[in-house]
């Protein structure tokens, strides 16, 4: 090579010795932040936003299991079901073990068994027995995508390692409606509403009649 | 740059009347060739027409038909159209079709992958052995009449899931208790002298002998399929002269995971997410692609906004893809590991977004036919916004400040590894591989999809054809991306993000379909053929990955072996779509 | 590490030289030194192999544990990392790795694929889990697991770890080296030479 000189790796060296600094400076820029406004760069949440924003500088890391990235709503993760407080605090699955979600799923990892009357022979809209193998789920949140009752949904938990192979029946699976309220509070909100207008109409629809 | 050509009234059937008949099957287009035909066929197309650039190949099954039938891509490195091209052969053994290699080079390995899963033969093929299943392997598992172990049921959904969906594992189900099976009459306790190897070294073994200087004895060498710098299960096989390579052969297959197989028995919704697991670098462009092809058959187009989001989301696909392919290219080159954690940074910053968008950093499934599942939450735009406009153009310059100039990049990357504009073109080698060798073809140009045709933007390219050149080729497309990315950003619309009611159960019409999109790593296309059931009956992908390395071999002979691992860090590989 | 944790003999130590010496079991010693250098394999499958390398690096750096040395070398490695989808074809190859591996050894199955097969578990060429070949530690599920999924894999690797001890410990004992695990054959299908007789048997049955 004609032009080694050692111009380009000087210059690449500028670019890496640049960094290193930012890191120092980006710490004293934060501990003038934490004397004049109590902000602190670690473990705390407006650090962790900074460390994810477009003016990251320094270090970038977050410091799990201190630090946790937090999740962004759509985040999915394994499905749950979701079930409602009944009166005397009994669990009340909005699953009606339809089918859908066992249908649109992509690898056929969700087994439902439908409960029959025992004295008619008719379905009864509650899943008898619910699985999901685990360690087939590709986490695609089709079935949370197209469920209508909005029972399944996608899950925030990621921390689920085991010394095990992982299928979840459906007490594993079942989470209250105020957990899936805490982790989407946006799509919560917005079912809620669609399922009270749906409601309303209905309720008008069928007390015109009458009138 | 090139503009898309005029489009002109190509009537092979008239020009070859003897030769060619239209595909006059409802919903297909294209030529069917006579067998015998179809190599004097192919060399009229690509000499006389300008046809050069064969872009994909593969066979179709129609078992009901009982015919096999393989179909061809074609198309100008000048843009405009392709040209489909069939030959159909009856159904029984041997299924004989001439082999193209001879006219387009770039037909080895999917001619090679045809025969592997299919059972096609292509006479005069110079090395036609398995590429994906290993040499013993019992039968040809995308045909349509073979099944594998934990077949269930022809389609998806299956009737054991609900609604009496005991839980049973596929493997206490099995015959054998695991997931394999035997061909009849084979006695596991009796023969176990299997040599998956012979074959392979047989085929490494035919090359040149050159008779100068001193003799020395030629040295085999393996490199992968668990190899730090392979970039996945992938292996190469070399005959080295000292440290010079005499002859190359890649072994893949290592992660073939049967998409086409699984895929031909999921709906056609159900493929989107496994989609994302082709390229695992870049699930958007893969959902784009997925979503085109199927979008064609079914006749939709997307809203506008909907178009915005999808550019906007591939382009950012494609500028993480080429961080990080730059921060691998620099660690194959000893670089340990300080660039790519820089590129890093912006990767993570950019999956952040994904994740925002689509619930998952990697496995986006985010398209839908007709749209995109769910529009941009709040805030997301914002984020882009900065990122395109302000920290990335930044970076990159920073990246390529640290990396453009420095001596040992440029004296490692000038000059080695050359593939010449004529070579790239006869390899089929597509995306940063090809315009790196100074052939302006970008599919985004040449036949404009989704709302490419309004977007201001240049087709990078590189005169030289080396590893330098492919390195930097991909900081200039980094920066065209930013050009798109901020047009996007600024044109954003209002309004629906679907065009269609989502539905799980999509009708697909009867007919055959090519979508492809410029990838990241070059042109993906998907070859889907519908019946008109809720399953696509063939469901074919040409994987950027999977042809590139065509040209990988051709590249390293001569090359010091050192030289060899810079070059496919160069080509940019990903296994999940090499091995699909 | 937190040194309250290593420094709880259950002891009473004199509070003149509290904070000068440290009294604590060899166990736990040996299980914080294990723990805290736990050396993985750099041996990347498919789609999970991509979130290892971003755990490995800036923004998760696996540093902040002891894992950050990945050794291309299975002889140098102490955690094989299943990282992505075994198919048959790689099979052999992941059962030579690991009986290189020397003791003591963990197998940490990474995504739904290598803990059971995963969404491709139906396709011909796709391996029902790496736990039908080798023995595997811990399960982290996920498609993939994201970086923080892995980490807390691997934290519970290491909470294995500290459960052990030196004098019941497999590599320890006489013979307590495993024997090799035998290679799967590439025939037909994959063939594990262990389950051969099995194989016959079940052929057997189902042709009566």
């Amino acid at each position: 090579m004609s032009e080694m000189y050692g111009k380009g790796i000087l210059k690449g060296l500028g670019v890496t010795l640049k960094r290193f600094w930012d890191t120092y400076w980006e710490d004293a820029i934060w501990l003038f932040r934490q004397v004049t406004r109590g902000e602190r760069r670690y473990r705390s949440p407006e650090g962790i936003a900074h460390r994810a924003s477009k003016n990251t500088r320094g270090i970038f890391t977050v410091q799990y299991p201190e630090e946790k990235l937090p999740v962004p709503e759509e985040f999915r993760f394994v499905p749950f079901l979701v079930y409602e407080e009944g009166p005397n605090g009994e669990k009340v699955m909005r699953c009606t073990s339809c089918g859908i979600c066992s249908r649109v799923c992509p690898p056929q990892c969700i087994w439902i068994v439908r409960t029959t009357d025992p004295e008619t022979g008719r379905p009864i809209p509650d899943p008898a027995e619910f699985y999901i193998d685990v360690d087939i789920c590709m986490n695609c949140g089709l079935c949370a995508e197209f469920c209508p009752f909005d029972a399944i949904k996608m899950d925030h938990d990621y921390e689920l390692a085991s010394f095990g192979r992982s299928v979840y029946d459906k007490e594993k699976l079942a989470k209250p409606v105020a957990y899936y309220e805490s982790i989407r509070p946006l799509n919560a909100a917005r079912e809620n509403a669609a399922r009270a207008a749906k409601e309303a109409a209905r309720f008008a629809t069928s007390a015109k009649p009458e009138a | 740059m090139t503009a898309p050509a005029p489009v002109e009234t190509l009537d092979l059937a008239a020009r070859f009347p003897d030769w060619v008949t239209a595909d006059a099957r409802p919903g297909y287009s294209g030529w069917i060739v006579e067998k015998d035909k179809l190599p004097d066929f192919a060399r009229a197309l690509r000499d006389d027409l300008g046809y050069d650039y064969l872009s994909s190949v593969t066979g179709v099954d129609y078992l009901p038909e009982g015919k096999m039938e393989v179909v061809y891509h074609a198309y100008k490195t000048t843009g405009g159209p392709g040209v489909v091209f069939k030959v159909q052969v009856a159904r029984q053994d041997p299924v004989e079709v001439p082999s193209l290699v001879s006219i387009y080079p770039g037909a080895e390995f999917q001619e090679r992958e045809a025969w592997d899963l299919l059972g096609i033969k292509f006479t005069g093929h110079p090395d036609l052995r398995r590429i994906l299943m290993w040499e013993d392997f019992a039968g040809h598992p995308l045909r349509k009449d073979w099944r594998e172990p934990y077949f269930e049921e022809e389609f998806k959904p299956f009737k054991s899931r609900w609604p009496e969906g005991k839980f049973q594992m596929a493997e206490d189900k099995a015959r054998l208790g695991d997931n394999l099976s035997f061909p009849a009459g084979f006695d596991p306790q009796k023969k176990t002298d299997f040599d998956p190897e012979k074959a392979l070294y047989e085929a490494l073994r035919q090359y040149q002998k050159t008779e100068s200087g001193l003799e020395t004895e030629h040295l085999l060498v393996n490199i992968g399929p668990h190899h730090p710098s392979t970039h996945g299960v992938f292996r190469v096989a070399v005959v080295l002269d000292g440290e010079t390579v005499l002859s190359l052969k890649p072994v893949m297959g290592y992660l073939h995971r049967n998409h086409e197989k699984i895929g031909e028995r999921n709906t056609f919704l159900m493929n989107m997410p496994y989609t994302d697991r082709l390229d695992y670098l870049t699930s958007m462009s893969n959902n784009f692609g997925y979503a085109l092809a199927v979008e064609k058959l079914m006749g939709i187009t997307p809203p506008e906004r909907a178009e915005y989001i999808r550019v906007m989301m591939a382009e950012l696909t494609r500028i993480a893809n080429h961080v990080w392919a730059i921060g691998f290219l620099l660690n194959d080159l000893g670089a340990y590991f300080t660039p790519m954690l820089y590129a890093q940074e912006e990767r993570e910053l950019i999956l952040d977004i994904f994740e925002a968008v689509s619930g998952s950093r990697m496995m986006c499934n985010y398209f839908r036919f007709g749209g995109v599942a769910r529009d941009l939450p709040d805030g997301v735009l914002e984020k882009v916004r900065d990122l395109a406009f302000e920290r990335l153009p930044r970076k990159v310059d920073e990246l390529e400040a640290l990396l453009a100039d420095n001596e040992i990049i440029r004296s490692r990357g000038i000059g080695q590894g050359v593939l010449t504009a004529e070579d790239a073109i006869r390899y089929s080698a597509a995306g940063p591989l090809l315009r790196a060798s100074g052939i302006p073809y970008d599919v985004r140009r040449a036949e404009p999809y989704s709302i490419y045709d309004r977007l201001e933007f240049d087709v990078a390219c590189r005169p030289n054809g080396d590893i330098y050149d492919r390195m930097m080729i991909r900081f200039d497309e980094i920066r065209q991306s930013l050009r798109i990315i901020q047009q996007t950003v600024k044109q954003m619309p209002g309004g629906p993000i679907m065009a269609v009611k989502p539905a799980y159960q999509v009708r697909v019409p009867p007919g055959e379909a090519y979508g492809r999109v410029e990838g990241p790593k070059g042109e993906l296309g998907f070859y889907i053929v519908s019946t008109g059931k809720s399953s696509p009956w063939r469901y074919h992908v040409r994987a950027p990955s999977f042809i590139n390395l065509t040209a990988f071999g051709p590249m390293c002979v001569g090359q010091k072996i050192a030289d060899l691992v810079a070059i496919l860090g160069s080509i940019d590989i990903v296994l999940g779509e090499c091995d699909r | 590490m937190d040194t309250n944790e290593l420094n709880a003999p259950g002891y009473e130590i004199p509070p003149e030289v509290q904070g000068q010496v440290a009294i604590t079991t060899l166990d736990r010693i040996y299980n914080w030194g294990r723990r805290a250098s736990v050396w993985p394999m750099m041996f990347g499958l498919a789609c999970c192999a991509i979130e290892m390398i971003c755990t490995a690096a800036s923004r998760f750096d696996l540093a902040r544990f002891g894992m950050e040395i990945m050794r291309p070398s299975p002889r140098q490695s102490d955690l094989m990392i299943v990282s992505g989808t075994v198919t048959k074809k790689m099979v052999p190859i992941i059962v030579r790795l690991y009986n290189q591996m020397p003791e003591p050894k963990y197998v940490l199955a990474m995504g739904a694929c290598a803990s059971g097969g995963g969404p491709f578990k139906e396709g011909y060429n796709v391996v029902s889990g790496i736990d039908k070949f080798i023995p595997v530690d811990v399960y982290v599920p996920g498609c993939p697991p994201t970086p923080q999924a892995l980490l807390n894999g691997l934290m519970k690797i290491q909470e294995k770890i500290s459960g052990e001890h030196w004098r019941t410990s497999r590599w320890y004992q006489k013979g307590g080296d495993q024997a090799e695990i035998p290679i799967p054959i590439l025939g037909p299908d994959l063939i594990d030479p262990r389950k051969v007789e099995e194989y016959s048997r079940r052929l057997a049955e189902s042709e009566a």
